[in-house]
């Protein structure tokens, strides 16, 4: 008992010696010289990792340009996946410092779950997937339909109130990955797999022939995806909100990764690229950061238009167009705050 | 012909009556002896006469074994090329491919750990023993890295290797933890009894995925604010006090069978708790709790499998994920019975040596 | 060397000693235990998080497919809570009477003079019992979803039972108010039946005489209630499943996840309780039968007089921590979506809530009582059968 009791406290005090007493979230990715970010377990397009072992995707992009804006490196991340069930509880607990986890921003999740949600970087909206020989055109011929969903996501609860509002009966098939519902969806252990209408793009051009399955038109709710951090570390949540409006704005004011370094090496007649780039005001210093913060996260990995495009974007397999997340002048709803 | 004679003694035997011996005999003793006995090897024969050719058929003959996506498959015989193409993956999991010597030195270490261990007539068998009882320290600093070595974060162990470095440490240290518990227990101390009676029934009546869940999630609710330690290591300590819990059990056990008079002689010898205990009492009580403790370890070595639901990567892990791979979907027999045999190579193995030794220190005062 | 030293003085007295340490160990385990809630508290407080349990009052806003009582999206995480015991419990009853039945059949195999049988028991055995409970699971799971059929080509039996990898779908029964008369007469007669029996064995002690109680007992359990259901017309409307569109509709299902975890833990357990059957049968020793045998009581009854009562002795320890192991390996279900405790409470409600604190709690305190309620149960039962010794 005894040996139990020191085992933990040493532990504990181990722990103690390593942690001191509590640092800001930045202080603390600075001193680890990685950044530890929350990302899916693997969803083609948006996080998984590729054949050499190294991420890749949308949401990967974006904790890279974070880690590139705070500690000059994009390949300093530590990934740490995660399922829709865990996502919270390891960011909440400190296993990771930010959440990039094509996670939707609601109510709860941003006052009861005390998460800091980042600007909506994905506008999305659940959608539904069956196969083509099914013959069915619409969701609301689904009548008894058995459902795949991912469980601790909330494409569980809008599935729950589109089919309750529309007087539908399903059965409900829940499982903990994408993969699983994908091998079950496959089986025919379920008719429909519903998730984001994003997800199931990524989904559908996993298959063989993508043509035998089919994207119902129904888009059953809004789903703003975006990043999260924990509730009490403003100076934490400020950098991360605007390294990703400044990657918005940068495609906005077409500072893109190949021209950024030479936009950023000295001061040009645009005044609101050279307060993004650093060459004008103090803003880096304002997020505790230095000047060149942002030209170094759209170096990364480019703007957000780049990102797109190279992850999920037509040209790929997912082959998603722009839609609503195009700039807001180009007829989306992307609108990112000025940075001055 | 003449007939042969013997002096009285010196007859050879004769060979015994043709109907108590050969196939023909065996049968009728062991298969046909009476109606029911009839019936019933029938039935089995029946049974295991059109089962064993049909999953011969689908396991060997008509599977395939080499390949690069399902379609080289048969669809009516297994499909192992799936296996063959992640072995790998199946054994180191994502460890570096430019550090996994130090996982095969490691493994060559441990096979001569455990030599030590459980060949008693190894050389120098004293020094062997230090060895093996450092050698979860070594194997550690192998696997991680750090001084001198790459670091290696263990969010990349998966696999069989994964599986291995669970179960060892948990077998390495419950035992340990296990007896000081079940002492404990039979403390005369009440604080110390009470404490351990309910670390013993709490760890025993939840089941071990509630506590992995709290480990993987929770545990840095309850550490010094913003501090963290891996992940693996917590899986670790969790599992080690689970087994604990169960291993102080077996091995009180074994405490409560040897009659009160081997304390009673020890102490009239004039030997303190910690003499009475270390050279008396428990020397026999965990020769009797042998059996029981090889299959907590047993046990234990099995609950490994219960990590992928944190998310860790072990052998089923592994072959988990590989079912849901596009190019190879719907395999799940396949990889489950493949990570099922290994399973029951490596535990089978266990249990024959415990009943080994059960015989071996079986020395007759057994009524 | 002085011994006059107290403090030495005391420590080399017993009774002292033990208070010096308990007092210790005592300061140790209650440090420990005010430093971890300390951090959990400043943790919390940090995050800005209490430990609250009113979001049980809340509506839980997801769908469970299988739920034994009235549940829908809109009722409290309370009453999911509920319904992941109650699926929970079934599961454990379900498989705990599977894995008995299973287990004396494989432990009666073992003990067989039928070479044959003894082999197949002995490699089923030890080849269920070295391979984790999980993969046996996983196993029954790919196998049922991917090999069954799907609906529309679902294994017929006669229009009435279907089997697909959906389930397998069976009629439910329609109780008609008649219906509860025949529950009536068949409460009343396992009453009778009861109490028969305790005026047959009395009537036996005092004068030796000696009813067919067992006949007697299962006519009137069983044809006596027959009788009457069919006398009032089978009072019972059988609600036969079809398929209408994608499912079966009507009728009653037994999900492809139910029986997974069913029959993957009552195999596995059963192996265990085989064994354990096996040695508790060999335990008891020869002259037992034999002086039975030489007493000229028949073979069946010196097993059910005389070997069965003392196996049993030896049998139940052991068979309750099978019972144990089997209920907490029920946990698993998580693995393939079957909606248990772990999986509503301890899973969906934990993540929409964001309350792991007090869901691992509850989920906690709900297995320990079922451990307790188990234990305690088969400790009853062990003290009944135990011998009494003078």
């Amino acid at each position: 008992m005894k040996l139990i009791n020191k085992v933990f406290t040493g532990l504990a005090m181990t722990a103690m010696a390593a942690g001191a007493a509590q640092a800001s979230t930045l202080d603390d990715v600075k001193a680890a010289g990685e950044l530890k970010c929350v990302v899916t377990t693997g969803l083609a397009g948006f996080a998984a990792p590729n054949a050499a072992g190294k991420w890749e995707g949308f949401d990967v992009d974006f904790c890279r340009a974070v880690a590139a804006a705070v500690l000059g490196d994009g390949d300093k991340v530590k990934f740490v996946p995660s399922t829709g069930k865990t996502r919270f509880t390891l960011l909440n607990s400190g296993e990771g410092d930010i959440l990039f986890r094509n996670t939707t921003e609601t109510f709860s999740r941003d006052v009861d779950l005390k998460l800091t949600f980042l600007p909506v970087n994905y506008y999305d909206g659940q959608g539904f997937m069956v196969p083509t020989a099914l013959g069915v055109a619409s969701a609301s011929e689904l009548d008894g339909a058995s459902v795949c969903i991912q469980t601790g996501t909330t494409t569980e609860l809008n599935l729950a109130d589109y089919f309750r509002s529309n007087g539908i009966s399903y059965e409900p098939v829940p499982i903990e990955t994408n993969e699983e519902a994908y091998t079950n969806y496959v089986a025919g252990r379920c008719d429909v797999y519903t998730t984001d209408a994003s997800g199931l793009a990524a989904t559908r051009a996993k298959f063989e022939n993508p043509a035998d399955h089919m994207v119902l038109p129904e888009i059953i709710s809004k789903e703003p995806l975006g990043g999260a951090v924990r509730h009490g570390d403003d100076q934490w949540a400020d950098i991360a909100k605007w390294v990703v409006n400044a990657l918005i704005a940068a495609e906005e004011m077409g500072i893109t990764s190949a021209n950024v370094a030479e936009l950023g090496a000295a001061a040009g007649n645009n005044p609101g690229i050279n307060r993004m780039l650093g060459t004008e005001g103090s803003y880096g210093e304002m997020l505790g950061l230095d000047a060149a913060w942002a030209a170094r996260a759209i170096a990364q990995g480019g703007n957000y238009g780049e990102i797109f495009d190279r992850n999920i974007g037509p040209d790929t397999p997912l082959g998603i167009a722009r839609g609503l997340n195009a700039q807001w002048k180009d007829g989306g709803i992307l609108y990112a705050a000025p940075l001055r | 012909m003449t007939e042969q004679t013997y002096a009285p003694g010196t007859h050879p035997d004769l060979p015994p009556p043709s109907n108590t011996v050969g196939p023909i005999h065996w049968l009728q003793v062991n298969l046909f002896s009476n109606i029911p006995n009839t019936i019933v090897s029938l039935v089995a024969i029946y049974l295991l006469a059109i089962s064993i050719p049909a999953a011969i058929d689908w396991l060997f003959l008509k599977a395939t074994y080499v390949g690069e996506t399902r379609n080289d498959c048969a669809r009516d015989g297994a499909c192992w090329a799936f296996i063959g193409e992640r072995l790998q993956l199946f054994i180191y999991g994502f460890y570096p491919e430019a550090e996994r010597w130090r996982v095969d030195l490691s493994a060559i270490m441990l096979a001569v750990a455990i030599a030590a261990v459980l060949w008693e007539r190894m050389p120098a068998r004293g020094w062997m023993l230090i060895y093996a009882a450092v050698y979860p320290f070594i194997a550690g600093w192998l696997l991680t890295g750090g001084m001198g070595l790459t670091p290696v974060d263990t969010n990349d162990f998966g696999g069989v290797m994964l599986t291995v470095v669970i179960g060892i440490t948990g077998i390495a240290f419950s035992l340990p933890i296990g007896i000081l518990l079940a002492l404990g227990r039979q403390s005369n101390l009440p604080i110390i009894k009470y404490f351990s009676i309910g670390f013993i029934e709490f760890i025993r009546g939840v089941p071990l995925i509630t506590l992995l869940f709290v480990a993987s999630t929770m545990l840095s609710y309850f550490l010094p604010p913003g501090s963290n330690f891996d992940l693996l290591l917590r899986v670790l300590i969790m599992v080690t006090l689970f087994a604990s819990a169960y291993m102080a059990e077996v091995i009180r056990g074994g405490l409560q069978a040897l009659p009160k008079g081997q304390k009673e002689a020890a102490d009239s010898l004039g030997l303190n708790y910690w003499q009475a205990m270390r050279l008396i009492i428990l020397p026999q009580a965990l020769t009797i709790s042998i059996p029981g403790i090889v299959n907590t370890f047993i046990g234990l070595y099995k609950d490994t499998s219960l990590v992928i639901i944190i998310g860790l990567l072990d052998v089923l892990g592994v072959g988990r994920a590989s079912v849901s791979d596009t190019a190879w979907v719907g395999l799940s027999t396949e990889v489950y019975l493949f990570v099922a045999v290994f399973f029951f190579i490596t535990c089978f193995g266990m249990a024959r040596y415990s009943l080994h030794l059960e015989n071996k220190l079986h020395t007759g005062h057994k009524h | 060397m002085s011994n006059t030293n107290p403090l030495l003085k005391a420590w080399y007295d017993k009774e002292t000693r033990s208070v010096i340490v308990q007092v210790i160990a005592m300061a140790v385990i209650l440090g420990f235990f005010a430093y971890i809630i300390n951090n959990a508290i400043i943790n919390l407080a940090t995050l800005g998080k209490d430990i609250n349990f009113n979001f049980l009052w809340q509506p839980a806003s997801y769908d469970i497919n299988q739920h034994l009582i009235e549940y829908d999206s809109r009722s409290s995480h309370f009453t999911a809570t509920v319904v992941g015991l109650i699926n929970t419990v079934l599961i454990a009853i379900a498989g705990i009477i599977l894995a008995t039945i299973l287990g004396f059949i494989l432990g009666v195999m073992r003990l067989s003079n039928n070479w044959l049988t003894q082999k197949i028991a002995y490699v089923y055995i030890e080849f269920v019992r070295n391979v984790p409970v999980l993969i046996h699971i996983l196993l029954v799971h790919g196998i049922m979803v991917n090999t069954l059929p799907r609906p529309k080509q679902s294994v017929n039996f006669g229009d009435t039972f279907f089997l697909n990898n959906r389930g397998f779908q069976s009629p439910s029964p329609d109780f008609q108010p008649l219906f509860w008369v025949v529950a009536g007469v068949f409460v009343g007669a396992i009453i009778f039946a009861f109490l028969f029996s305790r005026y047959a064995k009395k009537v036996q002690d005092e004068t030796g005489k000696h009813y067919p109680v067992a006949l007697i007992n299962l006519f009137a359990i069983i044809v006596v209630p027959a009788i009457v259901y069919f006398l009032l017309g089978s009072p019972i409307a059988w609600e036969v499943p079809a398929l209408k569109g994608f499912n079966f509709k009507g009728g009653m299902v037994i999900r492809p996840e139910f029986i997974a975890l069913w029959l993957a833990l009552s195999l596995y357990t059963a192996a265990f309780i085989g064994e354990i059957v096996r040695s508790g049968i060999m335990a008891v020793s020869h002259g037992q039968s034999e002086a039975s045998h030489a007493l000229g009581v028949s073979s069946g009854r010196t097993l059910s007089l005389v070997v069965i009562p003392q196996a049993l002795r030896v049998i139940v320890p052991p068979l309750t921590s099978q019972y144990l192991n089997l209920t907490k390996n029920s946990s698993l279900a998580i693995a393939i979506g079957y909606m248990d405790v772990v999986a509503t409470i301890g899973g969906i409600s934990l993540n929409q809530t964001g309350r792991e604190m007090e869901c691992m709690m509850i989920v906690m305190a709900i297995y320990l009582t079922l451990s307790l309620l188990i234990s305690s149960g088969m400790n009853w039962y062990n003290n009944r059968i135990k011998l009494v010794e003078r």
